[in-house]
């Protein structure tokens, strides 16, 4: 691979194999030769530097405050998501106590639920968050390639949420017609919110990707064309593959959501039919006639499966760090888990339509769909069991965020495993629109990636923020969170098997009644705990500002660039006078011979001569 | 084009020498600047947006119980006493491409560091892309005075109408940006922002003539995509 390196003496300092020490520490030029990178090929950057509060906090165009803006603006969205699922859970629980709401509230509900979790929050969160904080610092940057685009892409996610919002307070309120929007039902009369609603939905959807498209674009080129000396592509940490490669899906997939909203508000503003079939409508031909929409569904979950994985990917790629950080080991088969994120990616464009198996479209369809589908498993399978051997005989540090990496993957592997019952249509069919459903996304693309952001969190606010939040307090959060997770969404399985069906506001006079109504009630509890335990976090990170114990450089012993930056936290520029210089990836943890158990990426190899470290 | 020096980097041909980029540190793409391998990109997701619009434009098409109106009558000029089909869009088109060839030279004077070579070529195209621009309203001006409507067509399917103005509109902004973008590259040019490297208006980015290789990449791109949606529409 790095044949540049080839004709320079002791480069076999880089190999796996064992340099005895007295050439290591011998004649100075072999030691120079050992650790020689390539010069710099592209210029310094200029960087814009704010000098006003607004500069530097608010129209700021350094990625790491952009990111904390993407990362809070996105948990305000969450959070409102999060009481909308209350409220739902309130009236499936306990209906008696949910007088005020109406059936048309609870759509809504659902519909916004869906919509700000999916896109508003994890989607912004983990691209827009993460992405901008930590790609620059992980690849060894100064700053994203295009400062100034970058700070556009957050105030264009600014304005998307608060169009999103504004359709709370619009006449008719916000669209009911379930996150998918599918038409005709989305835009016709008796859809709760199928006026001003669903229009702000588009304007709010189209704006978002028009804001994610500048922002992916300085996550893309900053990977591919912005990487320090010595920083190969086999050398990124995992969350950088992660986020990078979910941010191709995002630049490809959200194109057929930018399409799909535009058509359906034509469809809305000028009555176009490109979705409407001819419709009766109360003993009424209406004017809408020959569209398809089945079009629309086409459309939508060509966006909405790769957009599973513009969630998924990120975390996978986080965990991974994590896990290998927290069980001081190489995170196993590195190679193996790229190429894994690289082939998820790409296959998720071919699975798009078993979310439409009862849709009406052609059964073949449903074979080759499902086939595409079962194909995923195996790279997704090939990643939980490289996490579980990165774990084995790992030196496991078992706080909080080693918590939550193994709250992960006991949650993936249970969602994943559902999502295989459903990927087949025979089993699928039963099974569709009814609580199972519902437990096996909210398992494998809800909770997972979640704890995945807990674990995070934890993991990079020291870095972020200089301190340490509280580990008991931590604990606390985890296990409420763990525990109540699985207490909302595995009777949710049981209730789907006995045919509960989802999205309906009430289940009147049904068999189901008996039994569902006490699960029902439990689930709901669960729900209301688990939410207000996520209080104890928010108290946690405003404990820790205050009164938290000061981390000081580097408190994890890991090897990734983020954690080398001459300050703590970062400033503006990340490195100071002269940026660093990689040498190996990020995995060297328990290297044996080594005198500590990491050896940072920016270690040259004379230093750690004698040592088994891996070739990369 | 010759491969550009690096210090400490030797190239390989082929394919060889595409995987040894891939493999090495610092960029994939050997001595690209930022700003034009960002451009690709968009345009991979640009493509995605045109193909989901001729995607579905085919698939309404197909699906629709009426007939399609027949695209020799519809788009026929009326010209001398007789109808002849494609006129209109054979210019169009025609003016269209002529503008890629000056944007082409544009980009050649400007690497030459011919200002007012350049200059005027980046000119001559945003003329040539708001002349298309101008006929493009002629036409849909035509369309709708015979009665042609989003949401109704004399013609035929009404998806006809829902689909042209569609496509053709979000293509006919494209083109606007474009020659917005042409208008004030070319002062820029004329002030030489990219003799003196100055910065951008709103960017730390110092000028350079590779952001009119940029554009021009763009330009193309429009250009291209006009191609698809000429022959998807006037010609199927």
């Amino acid at each position: 691979m790095s044949d540049e390196y080839e004709n320079k003496k002791g480069y076999q300092a880089q190999s796996s194999e064992t340099i005895s020490s007295g050439s290591g520490g011998g004649g100075s030029g072999t030691v120079s030769d050992a650790d020689y990178v390539r010069p710099s090929e592209v210029p310094e950057q200029d960087l814009y530097h704010g000098h006003s509060f607004i500069t530097k906090w608010i129209f700021c165009q350094d990625a790491k405050v952009i990111g904390v803006q993407y990362f809070l603006l996105a948990t305000f969205t969450g959070i409102i998501g999060l009481i909308l699922s209350w409220l739902m859970r309130l009236q499936l629980g306990f209906p008696e106590a949910a007088g005020f709401m109406t059936a048309e509230h609870y759509y809504q509900f659902v519909t916004m639920h869906g919509m700000i979790m999916v896109v508003y929050f994890l989607t912004a969160l983990f691209l827009g968050g993460f992405g901008n904080y930590l790609i620059p610092l992980m690849v060894g940057a100064r700053d994203m390639v295009f400062p100034y685009l970058n700070m556009v892409s957050f105030w264009m996610f600014f304005i998307a949420v608060g169009v999103l919002l504004a359709s709370f307070f619009v006449p008719g309120g916000p669209t009911g017609a379930g996150w998918t929007l599918y038409p005709p039902q989305t835009i016709l009369e008796g859809t709760p919110g199928s006026g001003m609603g669903i229009l702000l939905m588009c304007i709010s959807l189209i704006l978002f990707v028009a804001g994610f498209t500048m922002g992916g674009l300085n996550y893309l080129i900053t990977v591919l064309q912005a990487r320090t000396r010595g920083m190969t592509l086999m050398r990124m940490p995992l969350t950088v593959w992660g986020i990078f490669t979910a941010t191709v899906l995002a630049m490809l997939a959200f194109p057929a959501l930018l399409v799909g909203s535009l058509m359906m508000s034509l469809d809305k503003i000028l009555g176009t039919s490109f979705f409407m079939p001819t419709i009766l409508q109360a003993g009424e031909v209406l004017e809408y006639g020959g569209g398809s929409p089945i079009l629309f569904q086409h459309l939508f979950w060509f966006f909405g499966h790769p957009e599973v994985y513009i969630v998924a990917l990120p975390a996978f790629g986080i965990i991974s760090d994590l896990i290998s950080v927290h069980a001081r080991k190489n995170i196993f088969g590195y190679r193996m888990m790229v190429w894994a994120i690289v082939v998820i990616g790409a296959l998720s464009f071919f699975v798009w339509a078993h979310h439409m198996y009862v849709s009406g479209m052609n059964p073949w369809f449903g074979f080759f769909f499902a086939t595409t589908t079962l194909i995923i498993a195996i790279p997704t399978a090939m990643k939980v069991y490289n996490w579980v051997l990165t774990l084995w005989r790992g030196n496991i540090r078992l706080n909080v965020v080693m918590l939550w990496c193994l709250g992960f993957i006991v949650t993936f592997v249970n969602g994943g495993i559902t999502g295989i019952f459903l990927g087949n249509v025979t089993v699928d069919v039963p099974l569709s629109d009814t609580y199972f459903v519902i437990a096996h996304f909210h398992m494998v693309m809800g909770i997972a990636p979640l704890m995945v952001i807990m674990g995070a969190v934890y993991h990079w606010f020291p870095l972020v923020a200089g301190r340490f939040l509280d580990e008991t307090l931590g604990k606390w959060h985890f296990w409420l969170t763990f525990l109540g997770a699985y207490s909302i969404y595995f009777p949710m399985h049981y209730l789907g098997f006995i045919g509960v069906p989802r999205r309906y506001f009430e289940m009147y006079d049904s068999p189901y009644v008996t039994s569902a109504v006490g699960m029902n009630e439990f689930i709901s509890m669960a729900a209301f705990i688990v939410g207000a335990a996520q209080l104890i976090l928010i108290y946690n990170i405003v404990r820790t500002l205050k009164i938290g114990k000061p981390a000081g450089h580097n408190p994890w012993q890991a090897n990734s660039l983020e954690w080398l930056t001459p300050s703590v936290p970062p400033e503006h520029g990340n490195w100071g006078e002269k940026l660093p210089v990689v040498h190996r990836w990020p995995y060297d943890f328990s290297v044996p011979g080594a005198k500590e158990d990491f050896i940072t990426q920016t270690t040259p190899p004379s230093e750690v001569a004698g040592t088994e470290v891996e070739k990369t | 084009m010759s491969d550009p020096k690096i210090e400490g980097y030797e190239f390989k041909p082929g394919f060889k020498g595409m995987a040894k980029d891939t493999g090495s540190d610092q960029t994939m793409f050997k001595g690209v600047h930022w700003g034009k391998a960002m451009m690709w990109i968009f345009l991979l997701s640009d493509t995605f947006i045109f193909s989901c619009f001729l995607i579905s434009y085919m698939k309404g098409r197909g699906s629709t119980l009426i007939d399609w109106p027949n695209p020799s009558e519809v788009f026929a000029l009326h010209v001398g006493g007789v109808d002849v089909p494609l006129l209109l869009i054979a210019i169009m088109t025609f003016v269209l491409i002529t503008s890629s060839g000056t944007m082409a030279l544009a980009v050649k004077y400007g690497y030459e560091k011919n200002r007012k070579m350049c200059g005027w070529l980046i000119l001559a195209t945003a003329i040539g892309g708001l002349t298309f621009v101008g006929m493009q309203a002629f036409e849909w001006s035509k369309l709708i005075e015979e009665g042609v409507r989003p949401w109704e067509n004399p013609f035929g399917a009404k998806q006809f109408g829902s689909f042209f103005f569609m496509i053709t509109g979000f293509h006919g902004t494209h083109v606007s940006i474009g020659v917005i973008f042409l208008f004030i590259y070319a002062y820029k040019t004329f002030k030489g922002h990219y003799d003196e490297e100055k910065r951008g208006w709103f960017t730390t980015i110092k000028g350079n003539y590779v952001e009119i290789e940029i554009l021009g990449l763009y330009w193309h791109f429009v250009d291209l995509v006009w191609v698809f949606i000429f022959a998807f529409f006037y010609l199927w």
